[in-house]
């Protein structure tokens, strides 16, 4: 059994944020940590590795940078790292990003595709479905549970007052939930090992079947029109006073703006 | 000469930052508080592969160098001291000198399970009366047929009682030499938990590295199996200060990593803490406070750093060590104490972490080696 | 991108989600939505309804401002399954051309959304909490270029709340956008309003994409919806026990408000993940908040900043939620809490 999973590089958004002084983010500043979401879907792959000795495949499109999280994917368990990275692919949207990804993966065998939900920069949790959907292969979104059964995989699919358990019929894409498991360590001797193997290096002229204009900025059908970092609503008024004195003056609050 | 880490060792870095503190730094001061070995994080560790991190794969390691290791002991002694020493303990005194002196099967029978942190590892030396000294030991080992047998007491035993195998340095025979004097010849031995007469006394308790177990190990008429002589009879002592000099490589960093973890708390909390009107950070006295403790422990971490990789690549690294140990164990006392200076009467209570990093600290330059063994050392190789 | 012939492209369309029947709410708040950009662009509102057996649902659509709703009626659609849904998407699409799709960011629009993006070859733009007609580039461009006109401007916040985005589609159509639950307003519902119904079926043919339901599991879900309250008694890791929250529901009950939390009393076990506010919880926009022992992480402000009234309790006088709080007291929550709840109770018990 073959399986591929999709990771990527992203600033590190949780506990880590920080600013510049004129209130911009500092992304230069922040880690770049594999995305949450992909990691546990490459949890979820290690573990059918463990169980069945598949053979697992990470990819990731980026920034040559982003060879350090494939690194990291390899010093996990992962067999084989594919990165795709070319200045001409840079600027992609979901559309031309899913397109790109898709255009890697006709390259290579697979039997399952998993995806993160969704990455923490962007939170879109577009480009698993629509990977599946160039592809021709069913996707199965917010996968809480992933088993292997024969030619088929069962997979929880998550909602948000139920879930369903779907089976389908491989190859097929499913996108990892971070509550899918706890991601296991590094280890130190994979870290090495890691750095012994070789990664794949694929650029433009490596993807099959995708058309000049569905990749990078200009094949990107959606357009940032303007982008700033948040201006937070401002902090008003902040009191030290004794819980009798803080009472009073919360009740006063209520009062005043007619809660009460 | 290259000052920098490459990838694989900042990559490792980086592995043993995360597991310090999302699973070792949550219990640190739980295990302080209530004395007690976390088992949880060694099994823990084991899984991650850090109970073999310089072992061959051939033996169940990680295959890596000793400067992975180092750095692994650095990164958890930066938020659990008593963490930082299990490993060191584990994988420089009871995991090396098997690695370095056994035979083809006891490497495999012994070195393989430890590596994989299936069993946990001890080193037996001091004895209530030979601490620096080991001339005063008096723990003997006697071969009758098969079996060695041995008698006597060891004390301040790092892992005592969790540990499954342990490393005992006892006299096998006592010579004279053309004066007359007496000498007393050690070996070594590897020693299972649970062979018969091997019992534990009572647990020390600690000023610091108080989650670490620290036992009194007893031998009655303890019997092991002949082969279980490690290096050749008679060997003991050189096999004991080889190992040592190994082990004071682990404490070095263990030091280094109190003191960093240290550092890194003084800095949040001066920025944090007001004083006047302003943050304490905006202080001149602290911030040189600050600069001189950064300074002293990027020379701590050189020369640890150095020890480490001459171990890598040299037979003897004796002086290297000795001289990591020396500055690393006073540059942690010096900079816990400076940083619960800083914090004042918060530095003092025990809510905070640093008053337990001052505590752990202070082992550092007395186990292994107290720092004037590690000067006699140093001063040897100079006016040889 | 092929290009497309934009001009054929007409109307505001939505997807009205429904699960087991029942019309999901972020149905009506698109519609409310759908409502003010078609108002702009001079068009009308279509809902677009998937399901089976659904045709008693028009006319709750057609209340809430639903000019049209275009229904496809069939057994395959009785479970949302991606296949046959995002079949049916598409093929609305394709056959009636709406300028602008709006769907909701739920666990099933943010799988069925993507997947018909992708199937339609247009752009789609997550998660968006401000939709507005307007300018594509927003001013002239200097080299003369074209600006086109009656765009649909979609603003969305990125990198955990950090940053935020206004996305255009200018090439493509429909212009398609997930949105929030809970951001948008519902309009106020005309009763026995009706709506042209269109009923259409594209077939379904099973192929490779259609995947087998084994199991439906429904989560027991006995609590209070967190989005739909007027007043929030958020608490956090300071409340410090999963007891203590009963400082916080006392609260709660007597000024007629719900429980909430941020993620660290979810990951300690003291709330289930329904009471939590936050990026990886949800958008809340009460009249009041109260952020109780909550340090006001970037994240959780992001599910909280759009509250009328934020008032902060925390005895750290640097924690961040003080910067979005419109009144903060540096105290402790054990001693002000139940002293608040005895205050309201009393000031209350005189009206």
């Amino acid at each position: 059994m073959k399986i591929v999973v999709c990771i990527k590089q992203v600033p590190d958004t949780k506990g880590g944020v920080k600013f510049n002084p004129d209130g911009t983010l500092d992304r230069a500043g922040m880690l770049a940590i594999m995305n949450p979401d992909d990691k546990a879907g490459l949890e979820a792959a290690l573990r059918i590795k463990d169980e069945t000795g598949a053979e697992v495949t990470v990819v990731t499109m980026g920034l040559p940078k982003a060879d350090d999280v494939l690194r990291e994917a390899m010093a996990m368990g992962a067999d084989k790292a594919i990165l795709v990275t070319d200045r001409v692919l840079g600027g992609a949207d979901t559309w031309a990003t899913s397109t790109t990804i898709a255009g890697a993966l006709r390259n290579i065998d697979y039997d399952l595709i998993i995806t993160g939900r969704q990455a923490i920069d962007g939170d879109t949790a577009q480009v698993g479905p629509q990977i599946a959907e160039h592809l021709g292969i069913p996707v199965i979104s917010y996968a809480a549970d992933i088993k292997v059964e024969g030619d088929s995989i069962i997979v929880k699919r998550q909602y948000e007052d139920r879930y369903h358990e779907l089976k389908a019929k491989m190859p097929c894409l499913v996108t990892a939930l971070s509550e899918l498991n706890v991601p296991r360590y590094m280890t130190p001797g994979g870290i090495f090992d890691a750095y012994d193997k070789e990664v794949t290096v694929w650029g433009r002229k490596d993807l099959k079947d995708v058309d000049d204009g569905d990749i990078g900025l200009a094949g990107s059908p959606t357009k940032i029109a303007k982008a700033s970092d948040k201006v937070r609503k401002g902090a008003g008024e902040k009191v030290v006073l004794d819980p009798t004195e803080s009472v009073a003056y919360i009740m006063g609050k209520l009062k005043e703006r007619h809660v009460i | 000469m290259d000052f920098s880490l490459d990838k694989k060792h900042e990559m490792a870095r980086k592995l043993f930052n995360d597991f310090a503190e999302t699973e070792v730094k949550p219990l640190a001061q739980e295990v302080d508080e209530t004395e007690r070995f976390p088992q949880e994080t060694v099994d823990k560790m084991a899984k991650a592969g850090f109970m073999g991190i310089p072992v061959p794969k051939e033996y169940g390691g990680q295959g890596c160098d000793p400067l992975t290791y180092i750095m692994c002991v650095e990164e958890l002694s930066k938020v659990c001291g008593t963490t930082g020493v299990i490993v060191s303990a584990h994988t420089s005194l009871c995991i090396d000198p098997i690695l370095t002196y056994g035979t083809e099967e006891q490497k495999q029978k012994y070195v393989r399970p430890l590596a994989t942190g299936e069993k946990l590892g001890a080193f037996a030396l001091t004895e209530p009366g030979a601490g620096t000294d080991a001339q005063g030991a008096q723990t003997k080992a006697v071969l009758d047929g098969d079996e060695w047998v041995l008698n006597g007491s060891k004390c301040f035993i790092t892992n005592g009682k969790v540990a499954d195998v342990y490393i005992v340095i006892a006299i096998t025979s006592i010579t004279e030499d053309k004066k007359g004097r007496k000498k007393k010849n050690f070996s070594a031995f590897i020693v299972d938990k649970g062979a018969p007469g091997f019992s534990f006394g009572t647990k020390e308790k600690k000023m610091g590295i108080r989650g670490s177990s620290t036992y009194e190990l007893i031998f009655e008429d303890c019997r092991i199996p002949k082969e279980n002589i490690l290096g050749p009879e008679g060997k003991g002592f050189p096999i004991a200060m080889h190992t040592l000099d190994g082990g004071r490589i682990g404490i070095a960093a263990q030091a280094l990593g109190i003191a960093e973890g240290a550092l890194d708390r003084a800095i949040a909390y001066t920025k944090e803490r007001k004083q006047f009107g302003r943050s304490i950070a905006a202080q001149q006295n602290t911030q040189f406070k600050l600069a001189d403790m950064a300074a002293r422990i990027d020379a701590a971490q050189m020369l640890v750093y150095k020890a480490a990789i001459a171990k890598a690549n040299q037979k003897v690294y004796s002086v290297e060590a000795a001289k990591a140990k020396l500055f690393a164990a006073e540059t942690a006392m010096a900079v816990t104490t400076q940083v619960v200076q800083l914090f004042g009467g918060y530095g003092y209570i025990r809510e905070y972490d640093v008053e337990r990093m001052m505590r752990d600290a202070k082992i550092t330059e007395i186990y292994e080696g107290t720092s004037e063994v590690q000067r006699m050392v140093i001063s040897g190789a100079l006016l040889k | 991108m092929k290009k497309m012939d934009l001009t054929q492209y007409k109307g505001v369309y939505i997807y009205a989600q429904q699960v087991d029947n029942v019309v999901s709410s972020i149905a009506y708040e698109l519609i409310g939505k759908a409502k003010e950009l078609a108002k702009d662009l001079n068009t009308d509102v279509t809902a677009v309804l998937l399901g089976h057996n659904v045709g008693n649902l028009v006319d709750g659509l057609a209340e809430y401002g639903a000019d049209k709703v275009i229904v496809v009626d069939d057994p395959e659609l009785e479970t949302y399954r991606t296949e046959p849904y995002a079949h049916a998407l598409a093929s609305v699409i394709n056959e009636y051309k709406p300028e602008i799709m709006l769907v909701g960011a739920t666990a099933i629009g943010r799988d069925l959304g993507p997947t018909v993006s992708a199937r339609v070859k247009t752009g789609l733009t997550a998660d968006c909490t401000v939709l507005e007609i307007g300018d594509f580039p927003l001013n002239p461009p200097a080299d003369g270029s074209e600006q086109k006109h009656n765009q649909l401007l979609m603003t969305r916040p990125a990198f955990g709340g950090n940053t935020i985005a206004t996305i255009a589609c200018p090439d493509n159509r429909p212009q398609m956008a997930t949105v929030r639950p809970g951001v948008m307003q519902k309009l106020d519902p005309v009763k026995g309003a009706k709506a042209e119904v269109i009923n259409y079926n594209p077939g379904f043919t099973k192929n490779n994409k259609y995947v087998e339901i084994i199991n439906i599991v429904k989560e027991a879900k006995t609590v209070e919806n967190i989005m739909d309250a007027k007043i929030l008694v958020s608490g956090g890791r300071g409340v410090g026990s999963a007891e203590n929250f009963k400082l916080l529901k006392d609260l709660a009950e007597v000024i007629g408000g719900t429980v909430s939390c941020s993620r660290a009393v979810v990951e300690n076990g003291w709330l289930a993940q329904d009471y939590q506010v936050g990026q990886t919880g949800k958008t809340v926009r009460p009249n009041v908040y109260f952020a109780i022992g909550i340090s006001g992480a970037i994240q959780h402000v992001a599910g909280m900043e759009e509250s009328d009234i934020v008032i902060a309790i925390n005895k750290d006088e640097d924690a961040p939620i003080f910067d979005v709080a419109d009144y903060g007291i540096v105290g402790d929550l054990n001693k002000i809490v139940p002293a608040l709840t005895q205050q309201l109770k009393e000031a209350l018990a005189e009206k």
